[in-house]
């Protein structure tokens, strides 16, 4: 499915500010793997995640999904095989549209874009279907502006939107970690769902080590641009927080104790 | 009768110039970007016009060369700014410079009068009977009714939506993939296409093109949409606010009839103009500051919460 072979990126090469992000990183994902990411802060996963999307030109190596090159294609060509959700809430959706406008933007994510109707009428029944989904009555809001969605709502939608075209891959950048508790926990069921419904093949990075665990079929861990552990089916169940924080320690010297995953619950 | 005259006049020029002012609403509002190629294109859609016509191309025909060239400098316009990276406004004014030249070279002179030459309005006048300010008037209201039509029409479609998504959000249309860039250069395109159009339509109204015709034009689509916008709101829909831009317009030249009739030096006019737009930018800032200092509340009576009221 996803195939990362030897894939190496810098930041500011030969300035002051320097950093080597990914280090000759190499994954493999088999169809419908859910892989749970965590790491300690600039261990890489965001970049990974950004790579993979074509946010930024990778150094060296190569990237292949679903059988294509995709390593050096430009950003709004991978889309066709991506879905994605982002940290910020306000990153994944156009504020100044509507939300029918919105989900019908994304309803052709990876498709030709003509002189066709931007929403048709087909459209808004599915949207209206798809949105009765996530409990947050934005069905009965359709021509509302997405701007006046709170953080939660939008990033409820931004996932509806990432998934309405079944994508390859979906990305999801620590896509609860601006949410308050209670939406965090609504928006990360949801994801549950969805990513179990349409037997999707997701990327979660996340900062929680009991998400991390409870959720998916894979977990690997980050250091310095490198996947460092990594642990799929009975073995990830058996793993509990502590053993994380075990291996955390074993790699870094220590100095996970006072990282902000210390003080997830 | 004299400011009756004027106000006539001035409502048939608003309507012409509106039409530019619907450009700059493109690159302004939807594409989030500031083009300053505006006060090139503008001039090079008059200045096209005119040589056109004194070597005899059709008056009708010479528009349409007019906005291809117009579409042509936005497009270039948007090639610095998206393939080379230039910033946007940076790009604008480089293009708007280079067209100072071309506009020279394409007349050969820095002022092409059209007194002996035919133009669409003479060709109405003489069709209809009716003045020559009356003609303007319903010409500039049927390309109005007609761009509004199309331009609501476009911005409903995939294509269009795809323009506004660019404008709002860069990085959600690139992740849902939109080609950010082709849509900002076609943006650019299509907005120039009108700004000289509305160049080509006030050139052949007025009787002749000048090089610096369009000189502070991009201050003056930026006042009539601003102007629009304090009589409208913002919060109409978007054929309202199609219309809004170009009533913005005509409001903007009866305002400069009126105060020229009260003895303003034309001179004077440009420095006006600048006021006018810095006012209207500053004053919704100044109140949004002072409903915020008024509905401030430091929380520390039993009331808390309900401040501001």
């Amino acid at each position: 499915m996803l195939k990362i072979s030897h894939v190496s990126k810098t930041f500011n090469p030969g300035t002051v500010t320097e950093k080597q992000a990914l280090r000759d990183l190499n994954l493999h994902l088999e169809p419908e793997d859910f892989v749970t990411i965590i790491g300690g802060n600039g261990a890489g996963k965001s970049t990974m995640l950004n790579m993979i999307a074509g946010v930024y030109p990778i150094d060296c190596g190569t990237i292949y999904l679903d059988g294509v090159n995709i390593s050096r294609q430009p950003e709004y060509k991978r889309a066709s095989l991506l879905g994605r959700v982002f940290q910020d809430p306000m990153m994944g959706t156009a504020a100044g549209m509507q939300i029918e406008e919105n989900m019908a933007l994304a309803h052709r994510r990876g498709r030709r874009r003509g002189l066709k109707w931007g929403v048709t009428k087909q459209e808004k029944e599915i949207f209206h279907e798809e949105l009765k989904r996530l409990g947050l009555g934005l069905e009965e809001r359709m021509t509302a502006k997405v701007g006046l969605l709170s953080g939660g709502q939008r990033q409820a939608l931004t996932l509806l939107m990432a998934t309405l075209q079944k994508p390859k891959l979906l990305l999801l950048d620590e896509h609860t970690a601006a949410l308050d508790p209670r939406t965090a926990k609504k928006v990360l069921s949801l994801t549950e769902e969805m990513v179990a419904e349409a037997r999707l093949t997701a990327l979660m990075v996340t900062h929680n080590m009991k998400d991390a665990l409870r959720l998916g079929n894979r977990l690997i861990m980050m250091h310095e641009g490198q996947i460092i552990y990594d642990v799929r089916g009975e073995e990830k169940k058996k793993l509990r927080v502590e053993d994380l924080l075990k291996k955390f320690e074993d790699a870094s010297g220590g100095e996970f104790a006072n990282d902000r995953m210390m003080l997830s619950d | 009768m004299g400011i009756i005259l004027a106000i006539q006049g001035a409502v048939s020029q608003g309507i012409l110039w509106g039409i530019m002012a619907l450009g700059i609403y493109l690159t302004y509002r939807i594409l989030d970007v500031a083009d300053l190629t505006v006060d090139g294109s503008f001039a090079l859609g008059g200045c096209t016009c005119a040589a056109l016509i004194t070597v005899g191309v059709n008056p009708w025909l010479s528009l349409v060369v007019a906005v291809l060239a117009g579409m042509l400098a936005g497009f270039i316009t948007g090639l610095l700014h998206t393939r080379c990276e230039i910033p946007a406004i940076l790009a604008g004014i480089l293009t708007q410079i280079g067209l100072y030249s071309i506009n020279l070279r394409i007349m050969g002179r820095s002022n092409t009068p059209l007194l002996k030459s035919p133009t669409i309005f003479k060709q109405l006048v003489s069709l209809t009977g009716l003045g020559q300010n009356w003609v303007s008037m319903v010409v500039g209201l049927i390309f109005v009714a007609g761009l509004i039509a199309v331009l609501y029409w476009f911005f409903g479609t995939e294509i269009g939506s795809a323009i506004r998504a660019t404008g709002n959000n860069e990085n959600m249309a690139r992740s849902l993939g939109m080609n950010t860039n082709r849509n900002k250069v076609l943006g650019l395109a299509i907005s120039n296409g009108l700004v000289a159009l509305s160049g080509a339509l006030v050139t052949q109204s007025q009787g002749y093109a000048d090089v610096k015709q369009g000189t502070g034009a991009i201050v003056i689509g930026l006042a009539s949409i601003i102007i629009g916008e304090v009589i409208f709101g913002k919060k109409t829909s978007f054929g309202t606010k199609l219309l809004s831009v170009v009533i913005g317009s005509v409001i903007y030249r009866i305002i400069v009839a009126v105060v020229l009739q009260l003895g303003l030096n034309t001179d004077d006019l440009k420095l006006l103009t600048a006021i006018l737009v810095a006012a209207a930018l500053t004053v919704p800032v100044f109140l949004e500051k002072r409903r915020r200092a008024a509905s401030y509340n430091p929380m520390t009576d039993g009331d808390a919460g309900k401040g501001g009221k």
